[in-house]
């Protein structure tokens, strides 16, 4: 399959800081890929080089053949790429209706449908006419990847989407990646949640310290002695089979005590 | 059963007709002198919001357009010999005056945020009024005055009464208009989170400038005619630093970001003001009262009375 998405040697410093050593990630059309790694590994920051929040110091960006590298997140976004935070950023003080039209582009009616669709698909349409920051996290969380779909990317980067959601949630939030990319998204997702990653990913980039120290399908990276020394530690070695329940199992990890069905948590 | 919005369109009703009527039922021009001023209030206030209210970028500045509107007004009735009601033929070119100024304004205060953007829009205002101090064209110190408008003591408050209900028609329509547009929804959205709305393809600046051109043509469309009105402009009236206090008190009072807020904060500050200096006990009384004022709704009723009271109501049902 061919790379709809490659960041081709990004090497990206803070002062004296390295952040990022020159990775280097391709995503293929139509899969879901997973960047896992520790906390300060770089996952984040190549998600803001990759979408345009910051300039990397070296290195290119393609989506689809087409450079994109340098330019700034509105033009990343009508290029084709989405993504969501790792910490939600919806518009708080508008209504969750009003959150997903403000990507949209079309004319107010279609946009209106459209947007009325997705709250549908992300199970917040009883929402629609409250304020977005009365929702729950997990209900940003999937409002955020709602409002990102309004403008049908091509690729959409999720920073995180099952952190700090209830079990349930987790499930709701897996179920709709996977609905979305058998009708031809794609998505590159940074998780800390392994079940999450390993259920939902064909491949996987693991990062440490900047650098890219393996990658391949989930069977290879839960062998990698590498990645299970730099990041995975014992639980995976232990239980090898976690993945079979796949993400959202009961104990699956990330709750934050929220209950409640689906979407409807508080 | 009449539903809320059954209850807003008659509420709406009433309140045209009211303020329709107003001049008719209280025909003491010292009364209707309270309307008119109420009715400057309520476009300038609304006119305010409609940028900051909506975008969240708090202005000090636009005294810079009430001054600019009435200044262009004076200048021009001036220079080409306009005399009585064929004045008014001005407004709009008054209001053009206002988003002109407003466009090299906005370009170098909208580039910054929050604290840094209000110092900017103060320190453009103090460049204004000194214009005015320095400049020939403006009367330096001693300002301008209006040329003489023919009409008869007994109706001319009453026709300013129904100019300025205009105007303060007209900005409350417009932020009705920008509130449900889309062009406002992404003002909101800048208000809530910038940089998302930036990287969702929101054009920003093309956007902030947008409104704060319109709400500029706005304010400066009432300062020329408040500048009828009272007859005269100075440096220190026209461009004067409590008029964005008073505009922005009425605001936050009514409801920040809502289009009653701003007309229920000015005809509830501006009348009290008004009264309040023509008492001679309570002489300079106004400023301590607006300030206490603020501090109350700021420590009280952070949203106004507007969104407050709704709230209010929702509960009690």
């Amino acid at each position: 399959m061919t790379a709809l998405l490659r960041a081709d040697g990004i090497r990206k410093a803070y002062g004296g800081v390295q952040a990022l050593g020159g990775v280097t990630v391709e995503v293929a059309e139509g899969t879901v890929a997973g960047l896992i790694g520790p906390n300060g590994s770089g996952k984040t920051t190549l998600f803001n080089v990759i979408t345009g929040y910051e300039r990397p110091d070296a290195g290119r960006v393609f989506l689809g053949g087409t450079e994109i590298t340098n330019a700034r997140p509105g033009t990343v976004f009508a290029a084709g790429i989405g993504r969501t935070f790792q910490l939600t950023r919806i518009f708080a003080r508008l209504t969750v209706e009003e959150n997903m039209l403000v990507a949209g582009r079309r004319k107010r009616g279609h946009d209106r449908r459209r947007a009325r669709e997705l709250l549908e698909f992300v199970g917040l349409e009883r929402h629609a006419g409250l304020p977005a920051g009365s929702l729950s996290y997990g209900q940003r969380k999937l409002l955020e990847l709602g409002y990102v779909l309004v403008a049908d990317p091509a690729v959409v980067l999720l920073d995180e989407p099952a952190g700090g959601v209830n079990p349930t949630l987790v499930t709701h939030i897996a179920d709709r990646i996977r609905q979305l990319n058998a009708n031809g998204t794609t998505f590159l997702i940074v998780e800390h949640n392994m079940e999450f990653v390993m259920g939902l990913c064909s491949t996987i980039t693991v990062l440490a310290s900047g650098e890219v120290t393996a990658s391949g399908p989930p069977d290879v990276i839960r062998s990698d002695r590498r990645v299970l020394d730099a990041y995975l530690g014992a639980d995976l070695e232990e239980d090898p089979d976690t993945d079979a329940d796949g993400p959202g199992a009961p104990d699956g990890g990330g709750g934050d005590g929220e209950t409640g069905d689906a979407a409807d948590g508080s | 059963m009449i539903g809320e919005r059954g209850a807003k369109a008659g509420g709406l009703v009433l309140l045209v007709a009211a303020a329709v009527a107003f001049p008719l039922a209280f025909p003491d021009p010292a009364v209707t002198n309270y309307g008119v001023f109420a009715m400057i209030f309520v476009t300038a206030a609304s006119a305010w919001n409609v940028f900051s209210g909506y975008s969240g970028y708090i202005s000090l500045g636009h005294a810079v357009f009430f001054g600019s509107g009435a200044y262009a007004m004076g200048i021009a009735a001036r220079d080409w010999n306009i005399t009585g009601a064929a004045v008014f033929e001005l407004l709009p070119l008054c209001a053009a005056v206002g988003a002109a100024i407003a466009v090299p304004f906005g370009l170098i205060a909208l580039r910054v945020r929050r604290h840094t953007f209000i110092v900017i829009t103060i320190a453009i205002f103090f460049i204004f009024q000194l214009m005015a101090f320095n400049f020939s064209f403006t009367g330096g110190s001693a300002g301008l005055s209006s040329p003489f408008l023919t009409w008869q003591e007994s109706v001319y408050d009453t026709r300013f009464y129904y100019i300025a209900l205009a105007c303060a028609a007209g900005a409350v329509a417009l932020s009705w208009l920008v509130r449900r547009s889309s062009f406002g929804l992404r003002l909101r959205a800048i208000r809530d989170d910038e940089d998302r709305a930036s990287g969702l393809g929101v054009r920003a600046m093309r956007v902030k400038l947008s409104a704060f051109a319109a709400s500029a043509g706005l304010t400066a469309t009432i300062g020329a005619v408040w500048f009828y009105y009272v007859n005269q402009v100075q440096p220190q009236t026209g461009f004067d630093p409590l008029f964005d206090l008073t505009v922005v008190l009425m605001t936050f009072l009514g409801g920040y970001g809502t289009i009653a807020g701003p007309v229920l904060g000015a005809l509830l500050v501006e009348p009290g003001t008004l009264w309040l200096n023509t008492q001679p006990q309570l002489a300079g009384a106004s400023e301590i009262v607006l300030g206490v004022v603020f501090l109350v709704v700021v420590l009280f009723v952070p949203r106004g009375i507007i969104p407050t009271g709704g709230e209010w109501i929702r509960r009690l049902r």
